[in-house]
């Protein structure tokens, strides 16, 4: 029986509080009644929502007033919005939800489903600043594709989250306006750039949030944050709306507390949008069709299924502590019946040079937009150039800067061949060596990040350090591949451990197949509660 | 203050610029209008030239220096693409619409905006590329080409650098006979898609030549400045020439050929005026016999081919008196301004070393991938050509200069054809088209399309003027009518009674001359020529003893009273009979 697997004894056994405590989220309690079976973290909040609101056991007014409340609650602590949705619109947008099933008029699938917003993603008639100084107050006149898709589905937006600024960095540090704390532990950061998505899901102040990964913002900081994160096919998800950082990376990606819920996010902002020629027009399956519940599953759920972990990404450089986890993971694995072996990858160690070289080069392009003229905060300056300079001087913030002039250098007439040129060649070869390596494997595993959450202002002033942290996710987006990080276990720190996260790399286009093993996964992983003390302690407080 | 802006731009693009609105129209760049839309090449040259050269009495010394060195031009067109939307959004484009009316986040550059590619733009090139014989790149791809202006939102223009989609390729042309006449083959480079930027629209004296960046302070930079983005995304086509050209005539005939060809094709209306065809010209000389190049000028703000004309010609004046005073040295790279007022070129801006735009494959568009299928069926779309029209007239035997006039208008070209279609004689189609029915369209201001009269109706006029049915005095009142309005020959000969006696009636052993004759009836002539006989007894009598000049009375006197129909040469024989009493 899978409810007898135990983690395996070499795991680290941090956060042996899962059962023993009260249920800490309090308002999921009373959909008990409907999923007859005690809620876990593991099942799909909005499958429980959907159920409950339709069965009328709960009212999106009362789910949102209880979200709401924790939000108020956590967020002085841990900082994870730039601006949050005006409580009593976003509870009219509940309440007609209400009145709707009151009236048994269709609800949409995601109806009453809390989401947040990265910053960089356009929303309609609210802030978006992209975390960046230049774009303070700017509100765009469009939702992005992706936003659009949540809302037309009867999502609300309960507001937009920070980053670091423009999406480059690796611990929401970045941001012009405030720092992000990690809920597991408020003195570490919640990693980045998404951070503000992964820690705002992470504290249930929301149901699941979009974020965007160029180089690993949604998959690093879903695992420092201890949610799941998934980043998929490049071209699967529109990229209207989503203010570039480096367009050939970019992605958006999905936030929740589950794979069943990333999956279910993941699903509804799929497919080919008329307004981005990149998004593809492939038929997207619906991921969610292969959800088997826990008590349903055979034995060996995953008979066969062929994984390969990345040698090089367990090598030297690496936390001990997440390597057990992940190999505690790879146990597990096997135990559901996997088939796993060590893949090298040789081309590897080559993806963050490459990484950086592309995506500053990108971004000192896609940035020159924000010159003043139109939008955005404008230095009052005397004459045109040093109106751009001022502008821009002020508007960006360092690490902004740093990327621009690496990507304008590296596009430099006499430098072109030997950097960006060379990168791309990097990229084409790192792009093989995957499809070879997916040729031979189902799926390919590795951490998620090299380490575990750090502490704020550890990395700051060192981003070389920073960049390391990204070798593990950097490649993924060169090969323009799906990516799903799930929390797998915990590593020493803060009051009760961090989460670390576990990455399964799938073939391009096929994230059905990482949601259906990150599903079972989940599900079968015991002894495991991935959700932060903050939210027993300031959340449960209030319950 | 920013987002306000930003704001004032969504909601009410009017309000924009409050104050820029009405007042700032004209100091427009590209905006300098001079002659009317229909204005050719030709037409246009067939003015006498009115170049001033540095002053008037070194004219002649110019001359003469000019002729010991040879000028070496290339030219850069853009040619604004008549597609119904631009090239990376939905908004459509008019020229002359108020300003930022036609905008949105796409062609802003609002922040998370994508480009989407109109396949309409990929269509013009190809036919762009085949009509001027070149190369066309199946895989292709779009760049950014990256430098900071107001008028240019994302900083960066998309654009293509290293691989064009069309390359190597060429464009015939004849010179106007006024101008020497001869065929000339100039080379293109390479022909690439990309977007316009918007404008700039300065106030005050419109003085562009002015570098926006000397201005005093922000504040006075947007009362005194505005950007108007209706025209930025509209896309483009820039045709790059080989340095084939020698002299200003041959320079303004390259443009006035791509004129033709985008016309012809209907990628474009050509327009200089709306700047939907621009010019940049590169201009150096050297001294005849030398091989290498010497420092060329750009030169830009010519709005019209004889503007190019005569901007090159003063331009090469200005280099080789550099030249002969020892001054060569003088001649630096720079932009040079044409002034039309002054009839000269003046600095706009020296250049600072080259710039250095960071060109990179644009990632948000995929790769322009055209099969041969594709090509091919465009190819087999194609309308015919200037060239190929011109050398299909030149076999009728037309003169070169007739084959110029009917060449050099699509719908004239088309007019003509259909003219011929109908059975129309080649010459006498031509020469009504270019006499009569084009001194027509120029007094009323009309195109070809505008008239009334039909191809088949001058067509059906030329052949009852050739048979002899109407009198060419006659062709020509019809003809008016009928390009006022319309109707057709038959009715109006009808209607007007203008029709006389049937071929068939004419028994009679006079060969008809060339002449256009009408009364062809032998015995109404006779009639007609008693009554005048009878009516003067006098002449008559006058004629019989011997003033035999009086024939030419008598003839008159019957003319009139057939209302210029009778047939001369059946009068006059009939008219000799009778008065020499035969009958």
């Amino acid at each position: 029986m899978l409810s007898t697997i135990q983690p395996p004894r070499y795991l680290s056994r941090f956060p042996l509080r899962g059962r023993t405590k009260s249920r800490p989220f309090h308002i999921l309690s009373s959909v008990q009644p409907v999923t007859k079976t005690a809620f876990a973290a593991d099942q799909s909040q909005i499958l429980s929502i959907r159920d409950s609101l339709l069965n009328r056991h709960l009212s999106a007014v009362e789910l949102t007033h209880s979200y709401l409340n924790r939000l108020k609650q956590t967020e002085p602590h841990i900082n994870c919005f730039l601006h949050i949705s005006d409580p009593d619109k976003v509870l009219k947008q509940a309440q007609d939800i209400d009145d709707k099933i009151k009236r048994n008029e269709e609800v949409g699938p995601l109806a009453g489903v809390l989401v947040a917003i990265k910053d960089n993603i356009c929303t309609v008639d609210m802030p978006s600043t992209g975390g960046s100084y230049i774009l303070e107050g700017y509100r765009p006149p469009f939702d992005a594709t992706a936003v659009k898709r949540l809302k037309d589905f009867g999502a609300i937006v309960v507001g937009k989250t920070n980053l670091d600024e423009f999406g480059m960095g690796s611990t929401t540090e970045a941001s012009a306006f405030k720092v992000t704390a990690n809920p597991w532990d408020l003195s570490r950061v919640p990693g980045g750039s998404s951070g503000g998505s992964a820690a705002s899901v992470s504290a249930r102040q929301c149901v699941v949030s979009l974020g965007s990964d160029t180089g690993g913002s949604v998959r690093q900081p879903a695992s420092f944050c201890g949610v799941v994160g998934l980043k998929p096919t490049y071209g699967r998800v529109s990229r209207f709306g989503l203010m570039a950082y480096a367009s050939s990376l970019d992605v958006i990606g999905c936030f929740g507390s589950s794979v069943a819920d990333t999956g279910i996010l993941l699903h509804a902002i799929s497919g080919h949008d008329s307004l981005d020629a990149t998004s593809s027009k492939r038929e997207v399956p619906d991921f969610t069709s292969q959800f088997t519940s826990a008590s349903s599953l055979k034995s060996r759920p995953l008979e066969g299924l062929r994984v390969g972990l990345i040698r090089e990404t367990v090598d030297a450089g690496v936390d001990s502590g997440v390597k057990s986890a992940i190999q505690g993971a790879a146990a597990h694995l096997e135990q559901l019946g996997c088939v796993l072996k060590e893949v090298s990858l040789p081309s590897f160690s080559l993806g963050l040079p490459a990484y950086y070289i592309l995506a500053s080069s990108e971004s000192s392009s896609n940035l020159s937009r924000y010159d003043g003229v139109r939008y955005g905060n404008q230095a009052s300056s005397d004459e045109l150039n040093a109106l751009y300079e001022e502008s821009r001087a002020k508007g960006f913030g360092s690490e902004v800067k740093m990327r621009i002039l690496m990507g304008t250098y590296a596009l430099s007439a006499g430098y072109y061949d030997a950097y960006y040129k060379r990168a791309q060649q990097v990229r084409t070869i790192i792009r093989k060596s995957f499809k070879a390596a997916l040729d031979e494997n189902d799926i390919l595993i590795s951490p998620a990040a090299p380490s575990a959450a750090y502490k704020i202002g550890e990395k700051k002033n060192d981003p070389l350090a920073m960049y390391a942290g990204d070798i593990m996710t950097v490649n993924v987006n060169l090969a323009g591949l799906p990516a799903l990080v799930l929390p797998c276990g915990f590593v020493e720190g803060g009051a009760v451990g961090l989460p670390v996260g576990l990455q399964i790399i799938g073939a391009a286009f096929d994230e059905e197949k990482l949601v259906k093993v990150g599903h079972i996964f989940e599900q079968t992983l015991e002894g495991y509660n991935f959700v932060p003390p903050l939210i027993t302690d300031v959340g449960g407080a209030s319950a | 203050m920013a987002s306000t802006f930003f704001r004032t731009i969504q909601i009410h693009p009017f309000l924009l610029y409050p104050t820029a609105l009405f007042s700032r129209r004209n100091g427009v760049l590209y905006c300098t209008m001079k002659s009317s839309q229909t204005q050719t090449a030709t037409q246009e040259k067939q003015q006498p030239p009115k170049v001033k050269v540095p002053q008037h009495a070194l004219k002649k010394t110019v001359d003469k220096i000019t002729r010991d060195y040879e000028a070496i031009i290339g030219i850069e067109t853009h040619v604004q693409l008549s597609t119904l939307t631009k090239a990376f959004c939905s908004c459509p484009y008019n020229y002359g619409s108020q300003p930022n009316t036609s905008i949105c986040p796409i062609c802003m550059g609002l922040p998370g905006a994508l480009p989407v590619l109109n396949s309409k733009v990929i269509e013009f090139a190809v036919k762009l590329g085949l009509a001027l014989n070149c190369k066309l790149s199946l895989n292709s791809k779009f760049d950014r080409k990256q430098y900071f202006y107001p008028d240019l939102p994302k900083g960066y223009q998309i654009s293509q650098f290293d691989i064009p989609i069309a390359t190597g390729g060429y464009v015939d042309l004849d010179l106007p006979l006024e101008f020497g006449g001869g065929h000339r083959k100039f080379g293109i480079t390479r022909v690439h898609m990309e977007e316009d930027a918007g404008k700039l629209l300065h106030s005050g004296n419109g003085d562009y030549s002015q570098e926006i960046t000397s201005l005093t302070s922000i504040y006075s930079y947007f009362s005194k400045h505005t950007v108007d983005l209706n025209r930025a995304g509209v896309p483009l086509l820039e045709i790059v020439s080989e340095p084939d050209m020698r002299t200003g005539i041959e320079a303004a005939e390259y443009a006035a050929e791509l004129q033709r060809v985008v016309r012809y094709l209907g990628i474009s209306n050509g327009n200089m005026q709306e700047g939907s065809l621009r010019c940049d010209v590169n201009v150096s000389i050297r001294p005849v016999g030398q091989s290498e190049f010497g420092t060329k000028v750009e030169i830009k703000n010519l709005n019209s081919f004889s503007s190019i004309n005569r901007a090159i010609d003063f331009e090469i004046s200005r280099q080789a008196l550099l030249h002969s005073q020892g001054q060569s040295d003088q001649i630096v790279q720079e932009t040079r301004l044409w002034e039309e007022g002054a009839q000269k070129t003046v600095t706009m801006r020296k250049k600072e070393g080259l710039s250095d735009y960071r060109y990179f494959p644009e990632p948000d568009l995929p790769e322009v991938i055209l099969t041969q299928e594709y090509v091919d069926s465009i190819s087999n779309s194609l309308p015919e050509l200037p060239e190929a029209k011109r050398r299909r007239y030149e076999k009728m035997r037309l003169s070169m200069q007739d084959v110029l006039f009917l060449a050099n208008d699509m719908n004239v070209a088309e007019y003509f054809d259909a003219t011929l279609s109908s059975g129309a004689d080649i010459k006498l189609a031509a020469n009504w088209i270019m006499g009569d029915i084009a001194a027509y369209m120029k007094n009323e201001k009309l195109s070809i399309n505008d008239i009334k009269l039909t191809p088949q109706e001058l067509a059906e006029l030329i052949a009852s003027i050739k048979s002899g049915t109407i009198s060419g005095k006659i062709g020509k009142e019809i003809l008016s009518e009928l390009l006022a309005k319309g109707g057709t020959v038959k009715g109006l000969i009808e209607e007007k009674d203008l029709i006389q006696a049937r071929l068939e009636i004419i028994v009679y052993p006079y060969e008809r001359t060339e002449l256009n004759f009408l009364i062809a009836d032998p015995v109404e002539i006779g009639k007609m020529i008693d009554k005048v006989i009878s009516e003067n007894p006098k002449q008559l009598e006058q004629y019989r003893g011997g003033k035999t000049k009086l024939q030419g009375f008598f003839a008159g006197q019957v003319m009139k009273l057939s209302k210029g129909k009778a047939n001369p040469g059946l009068l006059n024989k009939i008219l000799l009979e009778k008065l020499n009493g035969q009958s």
